[in-house]
């Protein structure tokens, strides 16, 4: 009880200080409010997943043990969680299901839990908006294909600057018919799915024309059984296209082995033994590269390579004749054909390099002035 | 026919590929996994083509006793009892004390490993043989790389702390510009040649005729 | 002069396989030492990473090499193991070459033999599977239904190790050891930008350079390049072994490759290359 004494205006010390214990033992006998958990369809995905988040007020619990129920059914543990993190993906739910969640204190202390979060359902998205870059440049470049594509067949013809390695094709070729030996055509040492594999095929086509048009022997050893009958096929086609079907012979296009060592092995082999006077290493390789080059040059081949895959350029740019380094490569079937539609392509991505030099330039400048909004939309991750 | 079939399929499956890479949808999705599970079946195929070629061609020239044709024979001997003994030992392949392993320890690693270290006896005489300092350019381009020889090992450091740190900083500054030039280049040239097939605009590789000279 | 020129313009190539070849083994042989290995902050960041996982944490280790480049990728696959292992951290193999699956085996059983760890609950290899990025993205999904057995054949239910763990979510780390294809590059596109697991890599020299964006992008944690990168490792995890022997034949190698770039040019001078593109 409250004591008062001495006089109106004073209170007795030790009962003002009984009182303030006492507002302050009411106060923290009041439950603390539940924090706010804040569930959410996951964006850009194919559903299956929803986003958890949330700021707990200090004292935080040690850990979460995140519990889900759906609507109206009861609570059940999913994971834990440690208690410095504010957010979770809880990827083991299913689409279009209505949640709730809850994160629960562990060690036990309601007084630390969140909310019950608002109901929510995982959704399957129909457009991944973080790709949407993506698609913006690889829009342009579908518009200025066709337009350049447009303008081929109207008449329009551009100058492409010359590359060496490619004017070095049928010179090659010539050498080897000349001087009575073969041509090896190694097509890279990856599947028939990849991208450099299938320009070394439209490659391979135009070699095997000229090849079967001057008679002059083509091997081609692959290191993949799927290579293998596309190249066989190709092969063949393309002696057929020059009238020659009859100087094909079934063991110019060799399967040899999948192991990249092994195959390497056997190409050096042939290349000591058949001795060819040209060689074409065309597609995507590995270590192989120099052991491929240098084993061609000490038999005296000329040496045609291309490559898109940069660390092993130097090696080809140092061991062989002529190099294809990256787009070079991928524009020289283009090239080759100077048919006006390819070369439109050829236009277009060219242009497309422009338009990213200058969001590259732009975008650094405004980086550089703290405005990230160009960079922001070109990010990928 | 035999060319409009192919394009039609490569067209359409091409497009389906694409819209795959920008709507995560399952509808999209479900199908494009098993069009990818069904590449990767279609790839083992071909395995036993493959296989059957190269048996094809080496037992022909094994019999004509071609140029080297005992070696031949040691290739049919070595596939026919690696696959023989792979396929008789099933799950235990990979046992410490299986014929397999002892295969694959007493030849397959070492001779591996053996091709491999040949790069070094190569990269030597490549580097004697072909890189001339005939330009400003090209001699840039040497100390570069006598920095960065010295500075990938210890014995860089032993001479001076700088130069590891100019090797890093040649590797993480210049060379990362260039490689990341090279790259966006090579990856426009991707989306040209992929879009070139996809259109039927190539057709090469296919067999066809057209689509090029 | 002019005779010495001509002899080195002529010379067999065989002279400098031999030079090469002797100057390798000599250190091997001999065991004589040139220079402490010095690691890098990329080796650094690789250790630290490994060092900041709490004991008990499950880590996947990626062994994506065969024989061919086992010079560079072994060693440091065994430095990672040992490290995990010490840091009673456990570890799941896994193998995108085929040719890869008996060195993982090795790797694990041998340090698993030295730091008592038990097979089917400190450690598994749950071997290789054909499908490249297929098989990462699969593993995303759920791994027991990517590797419903492991590379002995047991079905990985029954394993201790195993349970709990359905998909990236319950993986703490993952080491990606690499030759190439596939490998770090499609573990980074298809793993981390996609489940945000924290990666660090080990890769040969040739292709270190292709990863130092990802380093700096913060989707790496650590990069080790070739034997150098192993060495530095080696000596951070405090067992210098395989590749730091190897440094002092590299600094030797090096030297001389450098000597015959300069040997090359002074025995072409004055001769004129025929243009080339």
């Amino acid at each position: 009880m409250l004591g008062v004494e001495r006089g109106k205006a004073g209170v007795h010390f030790p009962a003002a200080v009984s009182v303030v214990f006492f507002l302050c033992s009411l106060l923290s006998a009041l439950p603390v409010a539940a924090f706010p958990l804040k569930a959410s369809d996951t964006p850009n995905d194919g559903g299956g997943n929803i986003t958890l988040e949330w700021t707990a007020p200090v004292p935080v619990a040690k850990e979460w043990t995140l519990v889900r129920r759906e609507r109206g059914g009861t609570f059940a543990p999913v994971t834990t969680i440690e208690g410095t993190v504010h957010s979770y993906r809880d990827g083991a739910v299913q689409t279009g299901v209505v949640y709730e969640y809850q994160l629960v204190a562990q060690p036990t202390n309601p007084q630390l839990d969140s909310e019950i979060s608002g109901a929510t359902q995982a959704l399957a998205s129909k457009f991944d908006w973080t790709k949407l870059n993506v698609l913006v440049v690889s829009g342009i470049f579908f518009l200025l294909l066709f337009f350049y594509i447009r303008q081929a067949q109207s008449g329009v013809r551009w100058t492409f600057r010359k590359i060496p390695g490619l004017d070095a094709i049928e010179e090659a070729i010539g050498r080897a018919t000349e001087m009575g030996r073969g041509v090896l055509y190694v097509p890279g040492v990856q599947e028939i799915d990849d991208i450099q594999t299938i320009a070394s095929m439209i490659l391979l086509t135009k070699v095997a024309r000229m090849t079967a048009k001057y008679e002059t022997n083509l091997l081609v050893p692959t290191n993949s059984p799927g290579v293998y009958t596309v190249a066989e096929e190709v092969v063949k086609s393309a002696y057929a296209d020059v009238g020659r079907a009859d100087a094909y012979r079934g063991d110019q296009v060799r399967y040899i082995t999948s192991e990249q060592f092994a195959y390497v092995a056997a190409v050096n082999g042939m290349m000591l033994r058949e001795r060819p006077a040209a060689n074409f290493l065309l597609g995507a390789f590995f270590a192989e590269s120099l052991l491929l080059a240098e084993t061609g040059h000490s038999v005296g081949a000329i040496q045609i390579a291309g490559t898109a895959n940069v660390h092993q350029m130097p090696f080809f740019v140092v061991a062989c004749d002529y190099t294809l380094i990256g787009e070079e490569y991928y524009a020289a079937s283009a090239l080759l054909s100077n048919d006006a539609r390819l070369l439109g392509s050829l236009k277009a991505s060219d242009t497309v390099k422009i338009f990213l030099i200058v969001v590259i330039v732009a975008g650094s400048l405004l980086l550089t002035f703290g405005q990230t909004w160009l960079a922001g939309f070109f990010s990928t991750q | 026919m035999k060319r409009t079939v192919p394009f039609f399929i490569t067209l359409l499956s091409g497009l389906f590929c694409l819209i795959a890479f920008f709507v995560p949808h399952p509808w999209i999705h479900e199908s494009y996994g098993a069009v990818q599970t069904w590449a990767i079946v279609v790839v083992g195929c071909t395995y036993v083509l493959g296989v059957a070629n190269l048996l094809r061609v080496n037992v022909q020239q094994a019999q004509r006793r071609e140029g080297d044709w005992i070696y031949k024979i040691v290739l049919i001997v070595g596939l026919l009892t690696t696959m023989a003994v792979g396929f008789s030992e099933g799950n235990h392949y990979s046992d410490v004390t299986s014929h397999f392993n002892w295969i694959y320890r007493t030849f397959y690693s070492p001779m591996t490993s053996t091709m491999f270290a040949l790069l070094a006896f190569f990269i030597a005489s490549a580097a004697f043989r072909a890189f001339r300092i005939r330009s400003p350019e090209a001699l840039l381009l040497a100390i570069a790389a006598f920095i960065l020889m010295l500075g990938r090992v210890p014995l860089g450091n032993a001479i001076s702390h700088y130069i590891p740190d100019a090797a890093d900083w040649l590797m993480e500054i210049p060379q990362n510009a260039a490689k990341r030039g090279i790259l966006i280049g090579a990856a426009l040239g991707v989306m040209a040649t992929g879009i070139r097939v996809i259109l039927g605009l190539e057709k090469a590789y296919g067999g066809g005729g057209e689509g090029g000279a | 002069m002019r005779d010495f020129l001509t002899w080195l313009r002529a010379m067999d190539r065989r002279w400098i396989f031999l030079a090469v070849g002797l100057l390798v083994i000599a250190p091997l042989v001999f065991g004589f030492h040139i220079a402490p290995v010095v690691p890098s902050h990329r080796a650094k960041g690789f250790y630290d990473a490994i060092e900041r996982l709490p004991e008990g944490s499950t880590v996947l280790v990626a062994g994506d090499y065969d024989p061919g480049t086992r010079a560079e990728n072994y060693p440091m696959h065994l430095a990672a193991v040992r490290h995990l292992m010490r840091r009673n951290i456990k570890v799941i193999g896994v193998e995108l070459y085929p040719a890869g699956v008996p060195i993982a085996d090795d790797v694990l059983r041998d340090l698993g033999a030295e730091f008592g760890k038990k097979l089917g609950v400190d450690y598994v290899n749950l071997g290789y599977k054909v499908g490249n990025e297929l098989v990462m993205s699969s593993m995303g999904t759920s791994i027991p239904k990517t590797f419903p057995v492991d590379s002995r054949g047991v079905p990985i239910a029954q394993l201790p190790l195993m349970k709990g763990i359905e998909n990236f979510q319950q993986i703490d780390m993952i080491v990606s050891i690499s030759a190439g294809y596939p490998g770090t590059k499609e573990w980074v596109q298809q793993v981390v930008s996609r489940f945000h697991v924290p990666m660090v890599a080990g890769v040969t020299a040739v292709s270190a350079p292709e990863y130092y964006p990802y380093l700096q992008a913060g989707q790496l944690q650590g990069l080790l390049g070739g034997m150098a990168g192993a060495a530095e490792y080696e000596v951070l995890v405090g067992k210098p072994a395989l590749a730091t022997r190897g440094m002092d034949a590299q600094s030797l190698a090096h030297v001389f490759i450098a000597f015959m770039i300069i040997l090359g040019n002074v025995a072409f001078l004055g001769q004129r290359k025929p243009a080339k593109g």
